[in-house]
């Protein structure tokens, strides 16, 4: 008999890291990570060694007092890409887009940066947002136009810090991105992420979170609605190595028409050092029709039994039929009965968004995408 | 005065597997404004069935008879288009709509029916007024519908809906089931003061003869096999009350 204890391969926390494409193997479609995605649609992101294109041009109005937002030619990383297409971006952005929050600022608006694609060829981009210790912002980031793109958005949230961040993609409907948003939360610090996705062809956005003191809190936050023949994939990693941190990820989707598709894969690391975790993630899926697949893999890997919370969930289902006739049974016709009942699936996450305006439009871009499909 | 026509009605319930199980058996029976109608019978005799069905569920399918409102097919009609043609259905186990508040749900309920939206000025205090009424914490207008609702919450909301939605011909499905005996009170008198304005017919379906004591009936209607199989006035829920349907049981 032995007493020593047999640990179950910990993949997670092994993945290959590097800076360099190269070292990662061509893709072919089989990998885990990979399996869900149609790896053709994603063009030369797939296949380039290196990028040229020009990234989405960079707009903002006034920004509140304590943002400023400036280029650098490079930045002290935070995320060591774990994919290939993350490593081709990171080697070929041609610059880092610095988002900047002062320590102690705490500006009454929020920044809204807006990054625009203008089509061409396949492209790179890299932004850095930095939060100083102290400080309390919300930050959007709304991503229109056509690109093909492969990016990565890397965040660190300073000591004591609260950071809301909003990243909206509301790309053309041709549109191609392989993103990677890496969290990094300080102790003390919270940042609520908040990933809206309506547009592109193909979106593609992997969100991975450490920490680097006790008191961390991660809430990850996911909004899509995928009409026919888009592909919409979100991941995330939350990396607990440190005691005493929180995440909550909680993601909805809505897909309607034929070949919509979407992806939610959420996986969560306790490792063996991260005693007092409390962490819970859910995804929920509404198909709203027929001949659209909507994919959710929860992933828990514990590797200590002190934990103060560790739980996940899933559920897609189809259109309620009986809240339907109830509302209906009220007078209201099933076409505005579907919207309030869609509207109502996501209104706990839109009410995440601390700008009432957007809030209102999101609303409305929503109604109008089942006005559209006439479901 | 509005009048519900219910001539040889014969329902069947969809069964998953796509076949038809026969439930209502020819109901006959006219409802006017004014009037309250008390449905009453055993479990599994078809009393939910004769409601959800002219309410117009997709789960029921009429295989025969016909049901008018003032002279329209009412069975030709969508649920909306009965609803906002006058009928109404309190429900026995009203359904959670997550993310929408009670508040914006009456709002767009009463758009729907007037076929205008409220006034402004007026329907904050009519919201108001109707909540008080129903001794509702005005807090309840921003919770989410039926969802966490206690089970006398969800009465209190049907009613409250009844009161603010004014319909010709209001079905009331054992509206009294899960409720304690002041929640039951409260919910009578909402209906009680629907009912005084006589624009209104009831058709009142329960298994016990317990709302009948704050809600009296006008007619009293025995409901066994898919079929009414007695008629008659409050006496008839009396004999209920002391005899039971077993004798009804036998006969049907």
């Amino acid at each position: 008999m032995t007493t020593e204890a047999i640990a179950p391969p910990s993949t997670k926390s092994q993945v290959l890291r590097s800076f360099d494409v190269a070292d990662f193997p061509a893709l072919n479609g089989l990998e885990e990570e990979w399996r869900f995605t149609p790896l053709k649609r994603l063009r030369d992101l797939v296949t380039a060694t290196s990028l040229t294109g020009a990234a989405p041009s960079r707009e903002y109005g006034d920004l509140p007092a304590g943002v400023t937002v400036s280029d650098a030619d490079d930045v002290d990383p935070v995320l060591t890409p774990f994919d290939r297409v993350s490593a081709l971006a990171y080697g070929s952005a041609a610059g880092v887009t610095v988002i900047e929050v002062a320590a102690e600022a705490e500006p009454a608006e929020a920044a809204v940066i807006r990054l625009v694609g203008k089509g061409g060829d396949a492209a790179a981009a890299r932004t850095f947002v930095k939060v100083g210790n102290f400080a309390k912002a919300t930050i959007v980031l709304a991503q229109t136009g056509s690109v093909t793109l492969a990016d990565n958005i890397e965040v660190v949230v300073g000591d004591s810090a609260q950071l809301t961040f909003v990243t909206l993609a509301e790309w053309d409907r041709d549109a191609v991105q392989a993103q990677h948003v890496k969290l990094r939360v300080g102790k003390d610090a919270r940042v609520q992420h908040v990933q809206v996705t309506l547009g592109g062809d193909l979106v593609r956005q992997f969100t991975s979170v450490e920490y680097t003191g006790r008191g961390g809190d991660a809430e990850l936050w996911g909004l899509y609605f995928a009409d026919a023949g888009q592909h919409q994939e979100h991941r995330q990693l939350v990396d607990h190595s440190v005691p005493d941190c929180r995440s909550h990820v909680a993601y909805r989707g809505a897909l309607q028409g034929a070949s919509a598709h979407t992806v939610w894969v959420g996986d969560v690391l306790i490792r063996a050092a991260a005693t007092g975790t409390d962490t819970y993630e859910i995804n929920r899926n509404l198909i709203l029709t027929d001949g659209a697949r909507a994919d959710s893999v929860p992933n828990l890997e514990i590797e200590t039994g002190e934990v103060a919370g560790a739980g996940h969930a899933s559920a897609t289902g189809r259109f309620d039929d009986e809240q339907l006739f109830y509302l209906m049974a009220r007078g209201i016709p099933e076409a505005e009965a579907r919207k309030l009942v869609v509207r109502g699936f996501f209104a706990e996450l839109i009410n995440k968004i601390p700008v009432g305006e957007l809030r209102e439009r999101l609303g409305d871009a929503i109604e109008a995408r089942l006005v559209e499909a006439g479901s | 005065m509005s009048t519900l026509e219910i001539r040889d009605l014969q329902v069947s319930v969809k069964l998953p597997e796509g076949e038809l199980k026969p439930i209502l058996a020819g109901v006959d029976l006219t409802v006017k404004a004014g009037e309250t109608h008390a449905i009453m019978g055993p479990n599994g005799s078809g009393k939910s069935t004769l409601a959800y069905s002219i309410a117009g569920h997709p789960k029921y399918e009429i295989t025969g008879g016909s049901v008018t409102l003032d002279g329209v097919d009412v069975l030709e009609l969508s649920v909306d288009e009965r609803a906002r043609a006058g009928l109404f259905l309190a429900m026995q186990y009203p359904v959670e709509v997550p993310g929408v508040s009670v508040a914006n749900f009456l709002r767009t309920a009463k758009t729907a029916i007037d076929g205008e939206a409220p006034k402004l000025r007026t329907w904050a205090g009519e919201l108001r007024g109707a909540m008080e009424k129903l001794q509702m914490d005005p807090a309840f207008a921003q919770r989410n519908v039926n969802e966490g609702f206690s089970g006398g919450e969800k009465k209190r909301h049907e009613i409250m809906q009844l009161e603010l939605l004014k319909p010709k011909i209001a079905i009331l499905d054992e509206t009294d089931s899960g409720l304690d005996i002041d929640a039951l009170r409260v919910v009578s008198e909402g209906v009680n003061r629907v009912r005084e304005t006589g624009e209104t017919g009831f058709l009142l379906i329960t298994h016990y003869t317990r709302i009948l004591r704050y809600i009296k009936p006008d007619f009293v209607h025995v409901f066994v096999g898919g079929k009414i199989v007695e008629e008659g006035g409050p006496e008839l829920a009396e004999r209920l009350e002391a005899e039971g349907y077993e004798k009804f049981l036998t006969r049907a």
